[in-house]
């Protein structure tokens, strides 16, 4: 055998044993009952697939894709305008993309609790409309879906920017000067010009962000605490709290469902468009 | 529009900065309340008389030193294997790996050990905390290293055999070399995603190996307070020393 083939046996060891195989468990399990000690018991049975169309779940599910659409979008919003000035920017191009790249470097767990810490009662931002005297009791700022969005937002955020400037920074300069030789203003180059041509950094950023979110179970249950339910919760209290694993297994297959059909959908596509 | 563009960059980098600024600064406050009162270090005193802190930091460590090394060396010869010959079937799994939430890895981690635990009689520790983390890093491993090597003319490899070296002599000293900084960069991203994980690790970690993220999430769910407050700052400065030593070394 050769040598590049004794290569990738680790990793086909490692994604068999501890991907495909649990994979494969748990697809068992959501065809399975649950047993009366927690576990999992024949007979086998698709009432945990059926169980999914109660509207309690489907909310839960459409709550979820809500949830990550709109951080999605904000992402855009906000990263789009910034990647265009790191693109455009000359002489501090590399220290921008290295501030946007930080948060990859430091905990994602530290920046959620870094907005559990700002939004709390006495936290910074009611700390501070206390003392100017805007509001006169502390606002529940966390433990709602607004700080739910907002912590998903931020910790996505770069994973918008960067695709976006990587394809700006590709983009060829003479398109957009033939937009302003043509009469274009600066404003309208940008939303009729570039922003078609950022189209597949845009969807990929787009992926890199919504997939995440949609299955999002910390910063719901940190910055939500417990009271948005997110399909990503919904799945850990059933292997926990509930100990229903064959439903909770159900759940988790209609999500890896999902994720992979969108995936797979988009990038199928995108590369239809290109060719 | 250049000012505008230049007023928005600044609200955007204070948005992105100013959350872990001020939760640093306020480490340092002696006060649990977000008032300033004066400069103290109490929090870090408490922090370091914490035991449980102590001892999720050091499994922490433990896990994160030895999953790096497994996915460095795993995904390198499996980068390498790819770049000599592509499997589709391969690079599909790593990538659906990379795709899979988080909660979803971690529950059928949890059914593959707890269906394995019925033969064999173990229990969930540090060992199954390294395993997932191998799992979950050998895919990023394998795209920086992939990225790397699509640099890296292949003629380079075939020149050194034509010069007398063997298979392995050519990977070890024309290839592995020519990796240097990839694999420095694969095994610093290996390192921080494996030291920061919770979701995964929750659900594989047994009731004695709590890691770090842990016992912060666990403080955290109870309310913010100024010692975890101090733990971050600690954690961020650490990350950003490292990053920017590895640069340093990367650019020498």
């Amino acid at each position: 055998m050769k040598l590049r083939s004794w290569f990738v046996l680790p990793t086909w060891a490692w994604m068999v044993g501890l991907f495909a195989a649990p994979f494969a468990i748990v697809l068992a399990y959501s065809f399975l009952a649950r047993g009366v000690y927690g576990g999992v018991e024949r007979p086998w049975t698709l009432e945990n697939y059926q169980r999914l169309l109660d509207p309690l779940y489907l909310t839960i599910l459409l709550r979820s894709f809500g949830m990550a659409l709109l951080a999605t979008l904000l992402c855009l919003i906000l990263a789009f305008p910034a990647a265009l000035f790191i693109s455009r920017s000359s002489r501090h191009k590399n220290l921008y993309l290295q501030l946007v790249m930080l948060p990859f470097w430091t905990s994602f767990l530290v920046r959620t609790y870094a907005w559990l810490f700002l939004l709390r009662d006495t936290g910074l931002v009611n700390t501070a409309l206390q003392k100017v005297g805007i509001i006169h009791a502390p606002l529940q700022l966390l433990y709602n879906d607004g700080a739910v969005l907002l912590g998903l937002v931020y910790g996505y955020l770069p994973f918008m920017v960067l695709p976006i400037y990587a394809t700006l920074e590709r983009l060829d300069p003479s398109l957009p000067e033939a937009a302003a030789d043509l009469g274009a203003r600066p404003w309208p180059t940008v939303l009729r010009v570039i922003l078609p041509l950022s189209r597949p950094g845009i969807v990929a950023g787009a992926i890199l962000v919504f997939i995440p979110c949609l299955g999002a179970y910390l910063t719901p249950d940190l910055l939500g605490g417990g009271r948005t339910v997110l399909v990503g919760n919904l799945v850990q209290s059933q292997f926990t709290t509930a100990r229903d694993w064959p439903f909770g297994a159900a759940v988790s297959m209609l999500l890896m469902l999902l994720v992979t059909l969108l995936v797979w959908g988009i990038l199928r596509r995108e590369s239809e468009q290109l060719t | 529009m250049k000012r505008w563009l230049g007023l928005y960059a600044v609200v955007f980098f204070a948005f992105l900065h100013l959350p872990l600024l001020t939760l640093s600064v306020f480490s340092f406050n002696s006060s649990r309340f977000t008032v300033w009162e004066h400069f103290s270090l109490d929090w870090y005193r408490a922090v370091f008389r914490d035991p449980e802190l102590i001892e999720g930091t050091w499994n922490s460590v433990i896990v994160a030193v030895a999953a790096t090394l497994i996915s460095t060396v795993v995904g390198t010869l499996c980068a390498y294997g790819l770049w000599k010959r592509g499997s589709r079937l391969l690079t599909g799994t790593l990538y659906l790996s990379l795709v899979t939430p988080e909660i979803v890895t971690g529950i059928s981690l949890l059914a593959l050990f707890q269906w394995m635990f019925r033969w064999l009689h173990w229990h969930l520790g540090l060992y199954t905390v390294i395993l997932a983390h191998v799992a979950f890093s050998i895919a990023y491993v394998v795209i920086v290293i992939s990225a790397r090597l699509r640099t890296i003319s292949p003629n380079l490899e075939e020149a050194a055999m034509d010069l007398g070296a063997s298979e392995w002599g050519a990977f070890f000293y024309v290839i592995l070399p020519a990796l240097g900084p990839g694999i420095i960069a694969a095994a610093l991203l290996a390192l921080t995603v494996s030291f920061d994980d919770y979701v995964i690790t929750s659900m594989v970690a047994g009731v004695d190996s709590q890691t770090l993220p842990m016992v912060i999430y666990a403080m955290a769910r109870r309310g913010a307070s100024p010692v975890i407050n101090a733990i971050s700052a600690l954690i961020t400065v650490f990350f950003g020393l490292l990053i920017v030593i590895s640069q340093r070394v990367r650019e020498a």
